[in-house]
């Protein structure tokens, strides 16, 4: 059975929207890892290189 | 639960519970302020003289926007309560209950030290240190102790502002002369009349947050006045490139153009009663900055009109 919040949105749908933001925060926040790990290979290169 | 959700009621607690999205992060670094800020720090690394690796002049825009999205992030936080007060600004993520308090601050101190920390490692120390200062002039000078205690708060604040191209600058050099400084002080010198344009039409917001803008402590009449001197100071400022040799003919007379358009418009706010004005000098001073700084762009760009002055 699903309860309504207090805006009025069952709080099945509820934690179901959380997730799914927590889900899109988790890849948003792998995105930025992968290019930062990229970003200062490049760096890396760049300085090593006499840049 | 956080004291924003306690503040700002049930609603709000609705959506921290559902949880902040990607979205509501790249609200709180000020998107639009960013684009400004990038944009007069690509212009301070373009003006300098000297080269820099594309990758490591991309990696300094980079940290220039990263630390003023960070420090537009914990102004939003020490800000979340007169926020939620002013129209223009309670649809920011925190007084809409988007965002936990603690975890847009969190956010902006990660941001501010990695930033400063990759400007360091690629670019140079001295750059990271400018960064560093622009972030901490505008978080602790600027916010938390000049914002709400006195109306020369912008005028004081806004160097925090000026500080990128001076960053772009020594990012490129390593280090800084007068040229910088000169830009340094075209932006502080715009700021005051920039805000107090904006402070003019929405000085019922401040008042009713209890932010002591110009117009709201010494009245519209003086607040134009000082926006009058501020435009025309900053008419012979903006030829200061020109004249340190940064910038070709060709800038200072579109400079002298753009400024003699600033001061119009100061003067057509001195005579409206009305609000139009000082809506459109808003727009315009934006507008002034970009094109004064695109023209230092271009003027400095090899292969154009200039092939670079200097």
């Amino acid at each position: 059975m699903t309860v309504p919040s207090a805006q009025g949105i069952p709080a099945a749908d509820a934690g179901d929207l959380r997730r799914r933001r927590q889900r899109a925060r988790n890849w948003a926040l792998l995105a930025i890892l992968v290019a930062l790990v990229a970003l200062i290979y490049v760096i890396a290169i760049v300085r090593m290189g006499g840049g | 639960m956080s004291d924003a959700a306690i503040t700002i009621g049930a609603g709000a607690g609705d959506a921290i519970e559902a949880g902040s999205r990607v979205r509501d992060f790249v609200q709180l670094l000020k998107p639009r302020v960013m684009s400004l800020v990038v944009f007069s720090g690509f212009a301070g690394l373009m003006a300098a003289p000297g080269q820099l690796h594309p990758v490591l002049a991309a990696v300094a825009i980079l940290c220039i926007a990263v630390g003023s999205g960070a420090a537009g992030a914990i102004n939003m936080w020490y800000d979340r309560d007169i926020d939620a007060i002013m129209a223009r600004t309670r649809g920011r993520p925190i007084p809409m209950g988007r965002v936990d308090p603690d975890e847009a601050v969190s956010f902006g101190i990660v941001l501010a030290i990695g930033s400063v920390m990759l400007m360091g490692l690629a670019v140079n120390w001295l750059a990271a240190g400018l960064l560093a200062t622009a972030i901490a002039f505008y978080v602790f000078v600027y916010t938390i102790w000049l914002k709400r205690r006195t109306p020369q708060n912008i005028v004081i604040g806004g160097a925090a502002g000026a500080f990128p191209p001076v960053i772009g600058w020594a990012a490129v050099t390593g280090n800084i002369s007068l040229a910088p400084i000169a830009l340094f002080l075209l932006v502080f010198m715009w700021t005051p009349p920039h805000f107090w344009a904006l402070a003019l039409y929405r000085a019922g917001d401040y008042a009713k947050a209890g932010i002591p803008m110009l117009p709201v402590v010494a009245g519209s009449r003086a607040t134009k006045r000082q926006m009058l001197i501020y435009t025309v100071l900053l008419l012979p400022l903006a030829l200061a490139p020109w004249l340190l040799g940064v910038a070709g003919a060709f800038y200072a007379c579109a400079a002298a153009l753009l400024g003699g358009l600033f001061v119009v418009a100061a003067v057509r706010v001195w005579y409206d009663s009305s609000e139009r004005a000082a809506r459109q000098m808003f727009a315009y001073s934006i507008l002034y900055l970009f094109l004064l700084f695109t023209l230092l762009i271009l003027d400095r760009t090899p292969g154009l009109w200039n092939g670079g002055a200097a």
